[in-house]
């Protein structure tokens, strides 16, 4: 294995971070983001206003498949304070919103266009766009805009035979195919053959904020400004400035604080093109904020599936191969992910465990329900579901124990890194490292497994239905290629640290400035971290697929010692010292002698090294330095979910009673954080295993629009959680050691809670499809 | 999700109110708008007009009057909730009130608005109906009382003409030793009731003299099991009795959807009947 | 139009508003206190919660008219001379927050309640707590600052 990334750290004079808590790593210091937060000082989008600004608002699709024959925007326009109303024929010249990931041949008729053409594809889908002096009347306005729509057929379901989706194009615009092995001779061979049909729902992030985007154009500048933006600033403002036709530095976005992102937020969707396409036309700023109803129609939706899944296993419950047929409901458009959970779902499905040969293949199919993308641990959450179900099944068809059967099948850690002849997102799947025993040993223990049983046996006698239930999976993190950082001390010893990266509210500022104060031997309070705009930095990746404290964080890290080694070097000379005798602790240069004694603090070294400074003549001036980090690899994550739950047989409804989350990833920078990301990931798993579903009636009406429909867990539904976060394998993959942690928390719930509430019923394979819902269980427990 | 224009006004008092609602076209009573603002947020209640009962202070308030509780319409389902007649005397009604919504919602959502607004899954609708509430109603034609019985004519639709407002209720404070219970299915904490059922037993020598129990969420308005309240009177209060009374749940015929088809609404009422009658007896005083 | 005034946090904001302008609007556009956020703008999420003369309500479910002379307070209120309010720094502490978006809402919601009965049980500020939604903390370390300042050890 030669990761460009190890090559690159290995040849350089960076060390890796040396194992066990460091000063400021490891540690669970408070956050720098927090202060402004709790004051209510926050900048979320709907917070950012500028003088004369209009206020935009979508007319949206009432129906879910229609030919859009015409649209009255006579009323809208005579309202008194608007300033203009626009259909398809006004934006005619944009071009569709582009792909940025898993572009797979064949979805470009797919793609979305920033107002409908012709045909709607979705409940919610936007027909015209209305710019008033206020919100208020921007939505008087837009009641009065009337569209002709003569109704067609939805196409609602993904597993139906493939059909016309569009005229000339099939609901089927692509299938994701990955096999290794010889499935055929495995399945011909095998001892048993288990066979399951599995679905999960339609649910998705939905962050508490939901989307804005507030455009401003600077004519004595030339420049287009953008705020409210996330995750992926740089591309989208690559791809703003493509599809207006303006060079892209006279674009630039500004995400402020981001009220969760979760996958959803800072894609680029069809308001971003319109409130700047809006900005530049009008000459006044405009504000566009997303209210919640539209949210639930407009905002990617995620994971609903359909598997149809069979393994053959040997004798002794040993996989001998998987051969699953899934069918991804996409909705009525292919946005910017293009193909990637179905490639990630195809890719992923494997996990943990030893598979001889594998075949998989993903259907891509166009629906009339609103467009559906990533959501924290896309194809992951769906696929550990089928692959634990599946290893349910096994156990139940040979008589074995649920743990034993997982036992026999994971991958030890004599046979790390794994390397599966399978790929996903464009990079092999080499599992890097892991004791996977070694932590569902530790997560069993922890959670008294053994004495559990006998408990619930005893409650069982009792009368109670009640059950334990498990998942083991396996994450992916710290996507590459490449992110850079630029680190810079001024003449106080402040330090800023510019990075390409994103925050959604994970805490990247706190992350990326531990890291840099560990290596500097500075306080990490007096960091100041920029990220989340396209003038600071010329490149950047953003937060996304739990890769900023893998590449962000290694490319901070290799920044700050390389700072580190200037201060060094300069104060060396200053002090007439070697710079290998010195060291900088608490912000000031020390001998490693007598590391108590403060020599000079750190921004006197910065000012030695100015521009008006006699060293630096003939030298780039400043205590600054910017590094790269790139991967070819990602490093993978793993861990075990653990439930035991109580079902009501009266009402059938599921109480998760406690839960255990153990997720070994390499290292954490702050234990205090990643114990954070894996509880509220798990929480959204709850939500997916148990309560939220997008649901549509029979005309593609969709009626989870409310938050009183769409059901987010409240802290009453959440159980007491416990949480390993284990360190056993660091990746050797980044000098850090680190793995993400963001979203170990949602992938192995439903898989964990389905498992669980079979074993209360006393049924193998009873739990077939995601979210559980009561009157489901109900009708089993009368079966 | 802003609300559409509209007049805004604000009586001072009830005739105030009164002329209002009967002078002005398309108007509507804002009482603590926790169900009237989402509607107008989603733009599905289009008024001309709102009349803002919050500054009639003679609407507030609740009294104790010989054997009534008597409770204005605006009176705070918060402050209902904490009077301690209520706990001392309507523990059911405190049961109930506990579960609709939140304390934020409460603080502001008054008892006469959630009779009006007569969701059918609304808890006070359906413990109003237990406890035999009494209903005072305002007009230009005068004053009128109504039983809560009379009350819901519909999904929906109170019994009040257009011109009309409710100004109270009155519930009579129980004289004989008594167990009651209200209990309900929910999704999530908080959240209106897909089922409720409130049960009162008044025990007679050691057995039940008279069951009185009420199902919410079940029909578009609540429903009294009266087969099960006869089939009671005079029962042994155990769990074949309470088992029996449940299982009148079966010939129910409940709202049907695709999200709670009848015949688990039916099943929850079984469930949530045979638990509010073992809990009510539980609690009723058979000394 | 309607001119109404907001006492917020002990000041005095003169407003013309539109009578459908909802309380929430009010606060954060016409007095411009951003804090206060809007979560659903119908009811259910709780992130626009304040105190109305004390009492924890939802500023997306009143009209600004109808707070017309009544007192309010938002988080900014809650910090005093620069030295953040109890809640606030435990909040930091405890680690209750990750993108904040639901916690001003959480700190008013925490703030009325503990002032209306600082012996609050864990059942009773469950129940209160269950009230408001966060999407990224998983609510245990929301409990765990408020039970902190009702001085209670974690559980
Ligand atoms: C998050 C949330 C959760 C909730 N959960 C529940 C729940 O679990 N159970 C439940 O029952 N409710 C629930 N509700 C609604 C409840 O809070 C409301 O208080 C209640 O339904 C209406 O009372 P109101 O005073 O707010 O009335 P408003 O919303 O002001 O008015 C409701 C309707 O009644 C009419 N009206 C009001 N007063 C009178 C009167 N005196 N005479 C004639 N007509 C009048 C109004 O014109 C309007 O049509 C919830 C609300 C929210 C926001
Ligand atoms: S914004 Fe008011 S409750 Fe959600
Ligand atoms: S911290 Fe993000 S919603 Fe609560």
């Amino acid at each position: 294995m030669s990761a460009a990334g190890e090559k690159d750290y290995q040849a350089s004079p960076s060390p890796r971070l040396a194992p066990g808590a460091g000063r400021v790593v490891g540690q669970r210091v408070t956050r720098l983001e927090d202060a402004p937060l709790v004051r209510g000082d926050g900048m979320f989008a709907a917070d950012v206003s500028f003088p004369r600004q209009l206020a935009m608002r979508v007319v949206r699709s009432p129906i879910a498949h229609g030919r859009l024959l015409s649209i009255d925007t006579a009323a809208a326009r005579a309202l008194p304070g608007v300033h203009a109303v626009w259909t398809a024929a006004d934006v005619a010249d944009i071009p569709p919103i582009p792909f940025r990931a898993t572009k797979v041949r064949g979805l470009e008729p797919y793609c979305q266009p920033i107002l409908a053409a012709g045909r709607v594809r979705y409940a919610g889908e936007p027909l015209a766009v209305v710019f008033a002096d206020d919100a208020y009347l921007a939505e008087d306005a837009a009641d009065l805009v009337v569209p002709d729509i003569e109704e067609l057929p939805p196409v609602l379901d993904a597993t139906a035979e493939p059909a016309e989706f569009l005229p000339g194009h099939s609901t089927e615009p692509t299938v994701v195919r990955k096999e290794y092995g010889d499935v055929a001779a495995a399945f011909r061979d095998a001892h048993a053959i288990v066979e399951l049909a599995l679905s999960v729902g339609r649910h998705s992030g939905v962050p508490l904020e939901t989307r804005g985007a507030i455009a401003r154009y600077d004519a004595s500048r030339d420049l287009l400004e953008l705020h409210g933006a996330a995750k992926k600033q740089h591309w989208n403002r690559d791809e703003i400035a493509r599809l207006l036709g303006r060079p892209p530095a006279g674009v630039h976005l500004f995400e402020g604080h981001v009220g969760g992102g979760f996958g959803v937020r800072g894609e680029l969707y069809p308001e971003d093109l319109l409130v700047c396409l809006a900005a530049l036309r009008l000459r006044r700023p405009v504000k566009w904020i997303e209210d919640r109803r539209e949210h639930m129609v407009a905002t990617n939706h995620s994971r609903q599936q359909h598997h149809r899944i069979r393994a053959a296993v040997d004798g002794q419950g040993r996989l001998l191969a998987i051969d699953d047929v899934f069918f991804h409901d996409q909705g009525g458009y292919v946005r910017t992910h293009g193909a990637r959970v179905v490639d990630l779902a195809a890719g992923m499905l494997p996990g943990p465990y030893r598979l001889p040969a594998y075949r998989v293949a993903g259907h891509f199919r166009l629906t009339n329900k609103t467009p559906a993308a990533t959501y924290r641990a896309p194809g992951r959450f769906e696929t550990t579901f089928v692959r634990e179900r599946v290893m349910d099944a096994i156990a139940a068809r040979l008589g074995l124990d649920r743990v034993e059967v997982r036992r026999r099948n994971l991958v030890t850690p004599a046979e790390m890194p794994h390397a599966r002849p399978l790929d996903t997102l464009g990079t092999a799947v080499v599992l890097d490292s892991g004791d996977y025993p070694g932590l569902l040993d530790t997560a069993l223990d922890r959670f008294g497994w053994t004495a559990l049983q006998a408990d619930l046996a005893r409650r069982r006698g009792a009368g109670e239905c009640v059950g334990a239930g498990i998942g083991f999976f396996v994450e992916k993190s710290g996507l590459g290629p490449s992110d850079g950082v630029r680190i810079a001390v001024d003449k106080t010893g402040g330090v800023e640290l510019i990075s390409g990266a994103a925050s959604v509210g994970q805490g990247v500022e706190t992350v990326l400035a531990q890291i840099c104060a560990e290596a500097l031997g500075i306080d990490y309070r007096r960091v100041r971290v920029v990220r989340g705009r396209t003038d600071r930095i010329e490149f950047g990746n953003g937060a996304h697929a739990s890769r900023v404290t893998v590449m962000s964080g290694s490319a901070t890290y290799r920044a700050a010692l390389a700072v580190r080694a200037m201060a060094l070097e300069t104060a060396a000379g200053l002090l007439q010292a070697a710079a290998s005798e010195l060291s900088i602790v608490d912000g000031h240069v020390v001998r490693l002698a007598d590391p108590g004694a403060p020599l000079m603090p750190l921004g006197e070294v910065a000012r030695h090294m100015g521009p008006d400074s006699a060293l630096m003549v003939g030298r780039t001036p400043g205590l600054s330095a910017e590094r790269w980090f790139h991967s070819a690899h990602m490093t993978y994550p793993y861990g075990v979910h653990l439930a035991v739950v109580r079902i009501d047989r009266g009402t059938g409804e599921v109480r998760v009673e406690r839960y255990l989350v153990a997720n070994d990833i390499g290292r954490a920078i702050n234990p205090m954080l990643v114990e954070g990301q894996l509880a509220g990931g798990f929480v959204q798993g709850l939500g997916g295993a148990l309560f939220e579903e997008f649901r549509y009636d029979e005309t593609g009406q969709p009626l989870s629009t409310t938050f009183a429909d769409y059901l987010i867990p409240t802290l009453a539904e959440v159980p007491p959680l416990d949480l390993i976060v284990s360190e056993q394998a660091p990746s050797p993959l980044n000098p850090l050691g680190v793995k993400g942690a963001g979203e170990g928390g949602t992938n192995g719930v439903g898989a964990a809670i389905a498992s669980a509430v079979d074993d209360a019923l006393r049924r193998p394979g009873a739990v077939v499809s995601l979210p559980i819902l009561p009157r489901t269980v109900h009708a089993l427990l009368r079966t | 999700m802003k609300p559409p224009v509209f007049e805004y006004h604000r009586p001072a008092s009830l005739t105030e109110a009164v002329d209002m609602l009967g002078g002005l076209e398309n108007a509507r009573l804002l009482a603590g708008g926790q169900s009237l603002m989402p509607m107008l947020a989603m733009r599905f209640a289009f008024p001309d007009h709102l009349i803002d009962l919050n500054r009639i202070p003679a609407l507030a308030g609740i009294a104790e009057d010989g054997g009534t509780l008597r409770v204005g319409a605006m009176t705070r389902q918060r402050d209902l909730l904490d009077h301690p007649v209520v706990r001392a005397r309507l523990p059911m009604l405190a049961e109930a009130l506990e579960q609709v919504g939140h304390r934020q919602t409460r603080n502001r959502g008054t008892v006469g608005g959630s009779l009006c607004h007569l969701d059918p899954a609304a808890e006070l609708v359906a413990v109003a109906t237990a406890l035999d509430a009494e209903l005072e109603i305002a007009g230009p034609r005068g004053a009128r009382t109504l039983p809560m019985a009379a009350f819901p004519l519909g999904f929906m639709t109170p019994a009040l003409e257009p011109d009309e407002l409710l100004t109270g209720l009155r519930f009579a404070l129980p004289a004989l030793p008594q167990g009651a219970c209200f209990t309900e299915f929910a999704r999530r904490h908080g959240d209106y009731a897909i089922v409720s059922a409130a049960a009162i037993l008044w025990p007679r020598d050691g057995r039940i003299g008279r069951a009185s129990i009420t199902l919410g969420g079940v029909g578009p308005v609540p429903v009294r099991l009266e087969a099960a309240e006869a089939a009671l009177a005079g029962q042994r209060a155990d769990a074949e009795s309470f088992a029996a009374a449940a299982a009148c749940c079966g010939a129910l015929d409940p709202m049907d959807d695709a999200q709670v088809p009848a015949w688990y609404r039916r099943r929850l009422a079984a469930t949530l009947v045979r638990r509010a009658l073992t809990t009510a007896w539980e609690r009723a005083d058979v000394r | 139009m309607h001119d109404v005034t907001l006492c917020l946090n002990g000041d005095v904001h003169r407003i013309r508003v539109e009578a459908r302008r909802t309380l929430l609007d009010a606060i954060r556009e016409d007095c411009g206190a951003t804090g206060t956020h809007a979560g659903c703008e119908h009811g259910v999420c709780g992130a626009c919660t304040v105190l109305l003369d004390g009492e924890p309500v939802r500023s997306c479910l009143m009209f600004a008219v109808q707070a017309d002379g009544r007192e309010l307070r938002t988080v900014e209120g809650l910090a005093k001379d620069g030295v953040l309010h109890k809640l606030q720094q435990s909040f930091i502490d405890h680690h209750a927050l990750q993108c904040g978006y639901c916690t001003p809402g959480f700190l008013m919601l925490a703030a009325g309640l503990i002032e209306a009965d600082p012996d609050l049980s864990d059942a009773a500020l469950i129940d209160g707590l269950s009230a408001n939604l966060c999407r990224c903390t998983g609510y245990a370390n929301i409990v765990a600052a408020v039970r902190a300042v009702l001085g209670r050890a974690p559980s």
